[in-house]
């Protein structure tokens, strides 16, 4: 019940959407959904008595250990990013946000789903619906570049998923072959996965890799990425970089749980290393020089979810700090994102061309800017330092001292190239507001709406550095747990 | 009765090479969605007609068959374009690359190990030669529309290698499967006509803007 309930509320929400006909009061649905979520979340996950004990509408629905992390994960995320959706929305009032908040909602209900199946083609449909429901959200700004952006996003995420059907369809035939009865349901492909035909399985762990990994937003598979987060409006962005690829990854990892217990346990390994990798160099080179801002996000993107999969690759504690850097990934994206978006809106360019002493101009969003480029690059002392750290450790722990040097030696080359673009935003000289130069909403300041949200989500980056509550540290350790490797 | 299976996917491999050949849009929507049709009646013919059989069959042929094309071909009068005359790949060498994955597909299939029930049937490599089709016509034409019916191709090649698993695909989620593939359509359909409003054309080598 309460299950269904993490679906259906969103859903309805968004019908309510529909129907509100005031452009002003509509946008206040966004935080009231998200809010009440993240309530639905909290009872399901800390006083699942108070809710009967009902975590599971077997077989299809369970909320697992690593769907309770996921979860309670999308939830806050989604709910600071909605916070910021009312302050963006009525500096949007020039155009209707119907379509744009029922989609929003309609992605929290396909995301939660998602999470929530126990099935490999239900997970599927759930995607490909996040996907089908954010693209609209990309062309919000109805010009020819946004446009371009969302048929990349469209087509790309399709194609790509499909061929995470076709891998679904191979990782079902895995069992055919060796004569088990075909299910995709994760709990009896879990008890079956020593049996399933190893060269079947292989395959469909490729294909569904390459798939969900487009939708990860993994090199080489990240074209879209640039496009799709550099034309979308701030918020999209953040929910984009740190929910529906935090999706695809939590898909990645069911399927490799499965590969984990059986011989393509090696070989799903080795090529999440290489991938990993792979993706944290592309970006590498991509943000070294790179004059658009918005577009170095979406780079900064592929380089996290690259340190995700070689997190899991690494195996050991690597797996506790993949888990963990997705919270501090995603948080810290939502504050660049979010914070990048009000200096697009008040100079009306995201290219450093334009943008610079965006401290000046705006103190809040600037700050802000900055010191999520600190977090997000794994400076002290904040979250993503220290998942990035336990990696590192796993790494030298476990003898892999070349995996380890790639990692510090690509991070420290994008510290560099992605500092080089974040300074000469924030600092220099401030434009006069009236100056050509400002070509953005010339009346967009600061503003609690549009700042107390960004606020809050560094709080948390820096919380998590400092400390983790015992309780985050249990779900992430029970999440990690059923991806742990006997050897 | 297996003689009637391999001569529909015989025939859905022909019209693989139909599409890759024609230049008119209107011929290669009606290729793809005759596709449509003659895999959605697999179902019956494979398993015999139970419920599940039959419901897949009826929303296959519906989905595929009639609304997609349904859509398309309003889409195609709202735009007015008739041709992809720009393929970056010509039809001859189109084909013969067509050719050349059909083989591909059947050597590896023949790499993976068939259950005994399924040995000799031509339905994986000739799922694994629509699938390469599809991927074809993505990355060698530059018609929008064009472009969304490699996607179908491609899905249908997926569809036929479904066919194996029937009793793993619930009714419920082969029917969000179709949904999704209906609503992709749609939106890309959608989409396609922002592209012919802001451009003037349904080309996407307009669409070129985005790069480093």
């Amino acid at each position: 019940m309460l299950l269904a309930m993490l679906i259906l509320v969103p859903l309805a929400m968004a019908g309510i959407a529909l129907v509100v006909p005031s452009d002003a009061w509509r946008p206040w649905l966004l935080p009231l959904a998200a809010a009440i979520h993240l309530g639905l979340v909290g009872l399901a996950i800390f006083a699942p008595e108070l809710a009967g004990n009902t975590l599971s509408l077997r077989p299809w629905f369970e909320l697992d250990a690593l769907g309770k992390l996921f979860l309670a994960y999308l939830s806050v995320l989604f709910l600071i990013c909605m916070l910021y959706a009312p302050g963006y929305l009525a500096l949007r009032g020039e155009r209707s946000n119907r379509v744009f908040c029922a989609n929003l909602l309609v992605a929290l209900s396909a995301m939660t789903l998602m999470i929530l199946s126990q099935h490999l083609g239900l997970m599927w449909v759930a995607m490909e619906a996040t996907t089908l429901a954010t693209g609209p959200l990309l062309y919000f700004n109805h010009n020819p570049k946004s446009l371009e952006a969302t048929w990349k996003y469209l087509l790309i995420g399709s194609v790509g998923i499909a061929l995470a059907l076709l891998g679904t369809f191979f990782l079902a035939y895995s069992a055919v072959r060796v004569g088990l009865e075909s299910s995709l349901f994760f709990p009896e492909l879990v008890l079956v996965a020593g049996k399933l035909s190893p060269s079947w399985l292989r395959a469909a762990f490729v294909l569904l890799f390459v798939g969900y990994g487009t939708k990860m937003g993994l090199a080489p598979m990240h074209t879209w990425k640039p496009d799709a987060y550099g034309e979308a409006p701030g918020l999209v962005g953040a929910l984009l970089a740190g929910g529906v690829t935090s999706c695809a990854f939590l898909a990645i990892l069911r399927v490799y749980q499965i590969c984990s217990l059986s011989s393509a346990a090696g070989s799903a390994r080795g090529m999440m290393w290489v991938i990993g990798l792979l993706s944290m160099a592309v970006a590498a080179v991509f943000m070294v020089r790179q004059r658009d801002f918005k577009r170095m996000l979406a780079y900064s993107s592929v380089e996290h979810m690259g340190i995700l999969v070689l997190g899991v690759a690494i195996g050991g504690i690597g797996v506790y700090g993949a888990l963990l850097h997705l919270i501090n990934n995603g948080l810290t994206k939502s504050v660049l994102f979010l914070s990048a978006g009000n200096i697009h809106r008040a100079y009306g360019s995201k290219s450093i061309d334009k943008v610079h002493g965006a401290i000046g101009l705006l103190p809040l969003s600037g700050t802000l800017f900055l010191a999520g480029w600190l977090a997000i690059t794994g400076s002290p002392p904040f979250g993503p330092f220290l998942s990035e750290f336990t990696i590192v450790n796993a790494a030298f722990s476990t003898g892999q001292y070349p995996t380890a040097g790639l990692f510090l030696v690509l991070l420290a080359a994008i510290f560099i190239g992605m500092g080089t673009t974040v300074l000469a935003v924030v600092q220099g000289p401030s434009p006069e507001l009236a100056s050509p130069d400002v070509s953005g909403d010339a009346k967009f300041r600061d503003g609690m709406r549009t700042g107390l949200p960004i606020i809050l989500a560094m709080a948390l980056v820096l919380l998590l550095g400092l400390y983790i509550p015992p309780q985050l540290d249990t779900m992430i350790r029970d999440a990690a747990a059923m991806l742990e490797v006997a050897k | 009765m297996g003689q009637f299976v391999d001569l529909i996917v015989i025939l859905a491999l022909a019209l693989n090479f139909v599409a890759l050949a024609v230049s008119r849009v209107r011929t290669l929507i009606h290729a793809v969605a005759v596709q449509g049709i003659i895999l959605g009646l697999l179902p019956i013919v494979m398993h015999g007609p139970g419920i599940h059989e039959i419901l897949l069959s009826v929303g296959t042929v519906l989905i595929k068959g009639i609304v997609i094309p349904n859509l398309l071909f309003h889409a195609l009068r709202e735009v007015n374009i008739q041709r992809e005359i720009k393929p970056l790949v010509n039809f001859i060498a189109s084909l013969v690359l067509g050719a050349i994955g059909t083989g591909l597909a059947i050597m590896f299939s023949g790499a993976l190990p068939l259950a005994a029930e399924h040995s000799g049937l031509l339905l994986v490599p000739a799922s694994l030669a629509t699938v390469l089709t599809g991927f074809l016509i993505l990355t060698t034409r530059q018609k929008a529309i064009v472009l969304v019916l490699g996607y179908l191709i491609l899905e249908n090649g997926i569809f036929m290698f479904g066919l194996l698993l029937l009793e793993a695909m619930p009714v419920l989620v082969e029917a969000g499967v179709l949904l999704d593939l209906f609503t992709a359509v749609f939106v890309m359909g959608i989409i396609i006509h922002h592209i012919n409003r802001a451009f003037d054309s349904l080309s996407t080598e307009h669409l070129a803007e985005l790069k480093e």
